[in-house]
């Protein structure tokens, strides 16, 4: 991976720490040198190139930079880079295999759980971490899932549906 | 956003922790869930030099009670873990019923309880709980482990006692001697806000009788507020109808609201008194029916 360093205006960049992290990202493995102070997000965006990670709020609010860490939902602006040593990310781009869609997305699709779209990758992120859980959620538990998730065009009420969906399709296929 | 420029350590023992705080000079900050320190390093409200993560240091991600019925709690223990502990559910009330009010699901994931002492935000849910629950907090530093009670530990706003080598390794709740009764309300405009007014009530019952009382008030004031009267009112009584709202009356009075964009002074107030009612009548009604 190509690094640029800011200039700092004479405080060199070998000043600035750097550590070697190795993690994998969708099942596949990486080494990255990261300035400590690089967060998970940018890591992924501009390190990995996986735009599919989007970044909302930057302030821990909205949830559209959420990715699984392990396989637990994170806010990924609010974690740092260096912390993800050892461990396995995954992000909306591992949802779907190279033929076909992950039921979660097809259940956006199917029952219009996306408008703008800005949203989308961290509510199927954090509803695939509720159905790793619970394969069988109500549409209270899966209200509650998605509260640390804003949409501001859907009302919600579409993108609960689609998780729902989602469920029962995984269920039907077991 | 990006934090200012900083050092990273991240060592894989509470003593090398330690040795790293003790050497890191004026500005070295530990990073547990990293749900406050994060957001505020990245408005640069927080720039320190150093920071120590501890999330590789193990054995600190447990919630347990001892034989004499302490609770102790990690400083890896996360709110999620707590959200999910049939521990707190068979035995902490009021915990159990903050867990899953703490922040957004999310955020539960990686944040931890003690990191929330240690914050000290006057908006914080955990430390009004663990006030009202007499709780404190263990500091480990290069001398040694120092027991901290909540109510010394949070000096002011963002603010708390540890020295600069100290790390916060857990918390503690004591036993209770009756049956621990109580619970914890939060007002808050949307999942995720912070509390507009939050109450925490912990009671230990004998029978009808409350033979321990204690409320701790979130948001309220420029830090947590131990309602110290309030629960005095309770100890020794039944929680008769008029012993309630003397209790609320006295909990609305120890707040120090200020208004602001999330509701007026005197409307904090009232929900303060609110809470009290209805966590104390709640109280009464779950013991009626377990009788």
């Amino acid at each position: 991976m190509t690094i640029v360093y800011d200039d700092l205006d004479g405080q060199e960049a070998a000043d600035v720490p750097m550590r070697r992290i190795r993690f994998s990202i969708n099942g596949r493995k990486k080494v990255a040198e990261v300035e400590p102070r690089l967060l998970l997000s940018h890591l992924i965006r501009r390190g990995l190139g996986l735009t599919g990670t989007h970044m909302g709020c930057d302030t821990t609010n909205c949830g559209a930079c959420t990715v699984l860490v392990d396989g637990r939902p994170v806010k990924s602006c609010t974690m740092l880079a260096v912390q993800a040593d050892g461990h396995e990310i995954s992000t909306v781009e591992g949802l779907a295999s190279a033929s076909e869609l992950h039921p979660l997305q097809e259940g956006f699709k199917e029952e219009h759980g996306l408008q703008c779209g800005f949203c989308t990758p961290g509510m199927m992120m954090a509803a695939k971490a509720l159905l790793d859980e619970n394969p069988d959620p109500t549409e209270e538990d899966v209200r509650w899932a998605l509260s640390g998730n804003l949409c501001r065009c859907t009302g919600y009420q579409n993108i609960v549906k689609s998780v729902l969906w989602a469920a029962d399709k995984l269920r039907a296929e077991g | 956003m990006y934090p200012s420029r900083f050092r990273y350590e991240a060592p894989r023992s509470l003593g090398e922790a330690i040795e790293a705080l003790r050497d890191g000079g004026d500005y070295a900050k530990v990073l547990a869930g990293g749900q406050s320190l994060v957001p505020l390093m990245k408005l640069r409200f927080a720039s320190p030099d150093l920071v120590v993560d501890i999330n590789n240091v193990p054995g600190l991600d447990y919630h347990r009670a001892d034989p004499d019925g302490t609770l102790r709690i990690g400083a890896l223990c996360r709110h999620a873990d707590l959200e999910r502990s049939a521990l707190l559910k068979d035995t902490q009330p009021t915990m159990a019923m903050a867990a899953p009010l703490i922040a957004d699901p999310i955020v539960r994931t990686r944040g931890t309880l003690v990191g929330s002492l240690c914050h000290a935000d006057p908006q914080g849910d955990w430390a009004s709980v663990l006030t009202a629950l007499g709780g404190s907090v263990v500091a480990q530093g290069p001398a040694g482990k120092r027991t901290i009670p909540l109510d010394g530990f949070v000096t002011g706003p963002f603010e708390n006692l540890l020295a600069p080598d100290e790390i916060a390794v857990e918390a503690l709740v004591p036993p209770a001697r009756g049956k621990r009764a109580g619970g914890y309300l939060k007002l808050e405009r949307r999942v995720g806000d912070f509390a507009t007014v939050g109450v925490a009530v912990a009671l230990e019952m004998s029978g009808d009788t409350v033979t321990r009382a204690g409320i701790g008030l979130t948001g309220v004031g420029g830090s947590t507020i131990a309602a110290t009267e309030a629960a005095a009112a309770l100890a020794g009584q039944p929680l008769a109808a008029d012993v309630i709202e003397r209790a609320a009356d006295l909990a609305a009075a120890a707040a120090r609201p200020r208004t602001d964009h999330r509701g007026s002074a005197e409307y904090k107030r009232h929900m303060v008194r609110t809470f009290v009612v209805r966590l104390l009548r709640r109280t009464d009604l779950t013991a009626e029916r377990a009788a």
